[in-house]
């Protein structure tokens, strides 16, 4: 039992999430030592306002109870406040004399408000407003008091003033800003704020600064007097005019200190065996206060104590919400807007509703919303993403809503909907079991829910309103699903890391990727699996070996598995074109083998669906056909109409067309399935707006269109050029897919891709840059050549064990 | 007739048979039954049935000591046949013993 000493100063939520996060990456590697000043678990100290207005209980919010620290072995030291580090000897002692020896030290101390330095400000009646014990503090003294003055116009100040108004006192809030949040909002969201706190029946003094708390022959509060000679009555004053990180301790023990204790991009103080997170740090100069923040660090910081040494914390970008019951105000990043940036604004001062949108080069930069919030989420994620607005730009004012209708990028109506409301429509789970499971286990991410609830675990399309969801349960402490997401549990690395290192190390084997990337699993599991097999034989085709044990059953198998663990057979038909004596041996297969269904698909082609595995390879043997590859992240159909052959309409031969790109296209692997058609004339009988990649043809030549989705979420595809020639269309539509089978993320159907670069990028690599697009033609040409029909190749002998069992029994 | 199932042990293949990280199924009338073998050359079987929605988890990918149905991706573990938190549900294990390179599987 030599493990090294982690010991913790803080039982706070930020220095309790790193422990969290550590123990999930690494759960036996240290001793852990946790010491807090207050008498209490760990418990959720945004939802004090909450508590102070009567909505939720102390029990309610506490994150982490005694059982938790016992189950992990982490021993908890409570009402024990650290006095001293010792640096050299390395070892910290509690005010009581209890010494804790460490080989890794986490300060978070958090922050404390931030008393006024004026006269009265020790009197009996005077309190702040920053844990458990001032919150029972102004429970108490509410029953007893009449007149509470709360001085700071904030986030706390304004919670603290609304929760004393709940509980019966008269309560004036002193500002020394003109406008209410105004690091929050801007002046006209404050002003809103204003009145409709105002009709709640609070009092403001705004452009106010408080000199004196004024006190009776007692030595308790009488009075506030102000600086333009004003004093009003009060028997309870709340000091809420900022905090102030807690770096007494650091900064007697040496460490160095700027407003926060100073910490590098992976959370280190100047001493490295110190670590440093919360309140209580200053990182690139600035010191955060909410709570969002703190969890970013706890991530990057448990990741390097648990020695994985990858991460690092590069600043947070805010959002705010006020947690006033029945008050809706949102505002994130730069609200104010200033030189080069334009405004969007709505404003309806009657119906309280307001909302400011900034923009900068066509970026969001900031926004204010006041009234109606259900779009805050959206726009904090445009915000983050910095995505280029383009068309949006008309419309995003309007909201989410008005872009589209349900699906993959999530709308937000969260807000809106009642807890009966169906919100995962594959699982059947409704908004009420999402939000008390977020209430109940204390979920904070995305991840979370999906684990906990399985919405949004199956299509995947009410992610963005799970996690409006999300975010209007928690508020603030909402963490956002980063952009650059892990692969999945087994490695913090993302997609493009994995494209990367296949690329430049030429990696060709899963072992190579798992032990050069340190996966934490010795041989990955059912998600990145299948990922990294892709990478492997798409970055080097004809030298990565493609492992069958690492794809899903329907691509192993070459069939797609139904719910009773049947098959279904979709065998190729180009273009959607077959013959009477095609027609024929289907019809023979299906009463030899006992088909119980026979259907024709969207895609054009005939399915037989209730195959045995067994039977699998004698009915292809029987159907003398090609493998349709209707079960795979593959290439699926070119869905054709009959063109000029026959169409009285027809401009072009859109049959033949569909044919040879189908042709060309067999049995091509990609990051998702991929769908094609090619209509005759622009009446597009075959659908093409709605395929990865649509051709219609004109009169004068081709039109292709890229991106378009039927799916999940109905998505147009967008217009890429116009060719002239048939071996053009081939060209253009080969390197447009090669590009989407070498940048794409795994599971990305195109039109996710094209929403990550931009359709301007894939026009530069596709339209204009001509040498490039015949070597991406080229690169496609290259990998598919010589690709064996996988139903011939198991009809000659291949995987033969995979279709039969290893042995019968009674 | 049913002597090969009383015997209790039951010779099914030798080692070689099964793919590592991946299983084959022993048929059986009373249900089949799914054999893995793991990247340490280690042999269980599992009631080739998943607790969920009866998908067939020998058809699942199978990853450290876990089988993930193909159905509706649960993860169940393959020594004791039980779901991975947060679902909750079991599979039946039939014990496996591996004698030099054969495969014997114990049947009550």
């Amino acid at each position: 039992m030599n493990k090294p000493r982690l010991v913790v100063i803080g039982n706070g939520m930020a220095g309790i999430r790193t422990i969290e996060e550590l123990l999930t990456l690494s759960p036996d590697l240290y001793e852990i030592t946790v010491f807090g000043s207050e008498p209490h678990p760990n418990y959720n100290r945004i939802l004090l306002s909450p508590v102070l207005a009567g909505e939720q209980r102390f029990e309610d919010i506490v994150l982490n109870p005694l059982s938790w620290y016992a189950e992990n072995g982490v021993h908890l030291h409570l009402g024990k406040t650290i006095t001293q580090i010792d640096r050299k000897r390395r070892v910290v002692i509690a005010s009581d004399g209890t010494r804790a020896e460490y080989d890794r030290l986490l300060i978070a101390t958090g922050s404390s408000p931030f008393i006024l330095p004026i006269p009265g400000k020790d009197l009996h009646g005077v309190i702040t407003y920053r844990d458990i014990y001032d919150t029972e503090a102004m429970i108490e003294a509410a029953k007893v008091k009449r007149h509470a003055v709360v001085i700071g116009g904030g986030l706390l100040g304004l919670e603290a003033a609304n929760g004393l108004k709940v509980r019966g006192m008269e309560v004036s809030v002193v500002h020394l800003a003109a406008t209410l949040l105004e690091r929050q909002l801007d002046t006209t969201a404050g002003r809103l704020l204003q009145k409709s706190l105002e009709q709640r029946g609070l009092t403001f003094l705004l452009s106010t600064a408080t000199t004196e708390i004024v006190g009776n022959q007692d030595g308790a509060v009488a009075g506030v007097r102000f600086k333009d000679g004003r004093e009003i009555p009060a028997d309870l004053v709340v000091m809420a005019a900022g905090i102030r990180p807690n770096t007494t301790l650091a900064e007697s023990a040496g460490l160095h200190c700027d407003r926060g204790i100073t910490v590098s991009d992976t959370l280190q103080t100047y001493d490295p065996r110190i670590y440093a997170v919360g309140e209580c740090v200053s990182h690139r100069g600035v010191a955060y206060g909410l709570v969002a923040p703190l969890f970013e660090q706890a991530k990057v910081c448990a990741n390097h104590l648990a020695l994985m040494g990858i991460g690092s914390y590069k600043g947070s970008v805010l959002s705010t919400k006020l947690k006033v019951t029945g008050i809706d105000l949102f505002s994130a990043g730069d609200f104010l807007g200033g030189e080069g940036t334009e405004e969007i604004v709505l404003s309806d001062p009657a119906g309280g509703v307001y909302k400011k949108l900034v923009i900068r080069d066509d970026q969001l930069v900031g926004a204010c919303l006041y009234g109606d919030t259900a779009d805050g989420a959206w726009y904090f994620k445009l915000l983050r993403e910095g995505r280029k607005l383009g068309e949006l730009r008309d419309h995003i004012m309007f909201g989410e809503t008005s872009v589209g209708d349900v699906g993959v990028a999530g709308h937000s109506r969260a807000a809106s909907m009642a807890d009966t409301d169906e919100v995962c429509g594959c699982n059947g789970v409704c908004k009420g079991t999402i939000v008390k499971a977020i209430t109940e286990q204390g979920l904070f991410t995305l991840d979370q829910v999906k684990k906990h609830t399985k919405a949004a675990s199956s299509c995947g399309s009410c992610a963005g309103l799970c996690e409006q969801i999300l975010m209007s349960t928690v508020g603030t402490d909402f963490q956002e699903t980063p952009k650059t997401k892990a692969v999945c549990g087994c490695t913090d690395r993302s997609h493009d890391d994995v494209r990367r290192a296949v690329r430049e190390h030429k990696l060709l084997t899963h072992k190579a990727v798992y032990d050069f990337l340190e996966w934490r699993t010795p041989n990955g599991c059912a998600t990145c699996r299948p990922a990294v097999n892709y990478y492997l034989i798409s970055t080097w085709p004809r030298e990565a070996v493609d492992d069958p044990q690492s794809r899903f059953v329907n691509e192993r198998v070459h069939a797609n598995i139904q719910k009773d663990n049947t098959f279904s057979v979709v065998p190729q038909m180009k273009g959607g074109v077959t013959t009477p004596d095609e027609l024929r041996r289907i019809a023979d297969v299906a009463d030899k083998y006992h088909i119980p269904m026979v259907k024709v698909t969207g895609g054009q082609r005939i399915d037989l669906l209730g195959v045995k595995k067994e039977d699998l390879v004698d009915v292809w043997k029987d159907l003398g056909m090609k493998s349709g590859h209707a079960y795979g992240k593959s290439i699926r159909t070119v869905k054709t109409c009959v063109g000029s052959e026959f169409c009285r309409f027809g401009t072009q031969n859109s049959t033949q067309m569909g044919i040879d790109l189908e042709t060309m296209l067999a049995n091509m692997w990609s990051p998702h399935k991929v769908k094609l058609a090619v209509s005759g004339c622009p009446r597009n009988c075959a659908e093409a707006g709605i395929k990865d990649v649509g051709v219609i043809a004109v009169d004068s030549g081709w039109e292709l269109y890229v991106g378009g989705n039927g799916g999940i979420k109905t998505e147009v595809a967008q217009f890429l050029v116009k060719v002239k020639t048939a071996e053009e269309v081939k060209e253009y539509t080969g390197a447009f897919l090669q590009l989407y089978r070498e940048e794409a993320h795994y599971l990305d159907r195109t039109v996710h891709y094209l929403e990550r670069v931009g359709l301007e990028y894939v026009k530069r690599r596709i339209v204009e840059d001509g040498t490039g697009r015949h070597a991406l033609y080229e690169r496609l040409l290259y990998a598919l050549e010589g690709l064996p029909d996988p139903w011939e190749a198991r009809i000659g002998g291949a995987h033969r064990r995979e279709y039969i069992p290893i042995k019968a029994i009674a | 007739m049913n002597t090969l199932v009383t015997e209790n042990w039951v010779r099914v293949c030798e080692i070689d048979e099964i793919p590592r990280l991946g299983s084959r199924v022993l048929k059986r009338d009373a249900g089949n039954i799914a054999i893995f073998r793991n990247a340490q050359d280690q042999v269980f079987a599992l009631l080739d049935r998943c607790p969920h929605k009866a998908g067939a988890l020998s058809q699942g990918i199978v990853h450290g000591n876990t089988v993930t149905c193909p159905l509706h991706a649960w993860n169940i573990v393959l020594d004791t046949g039980h779901a991975c938190a947060p679902d909750e549900g079991c599979a039946q294990s039939f014990p496996i013993r591996v004698d030099g390179s054969a495969v014997f599987i114990w049947l009550a």
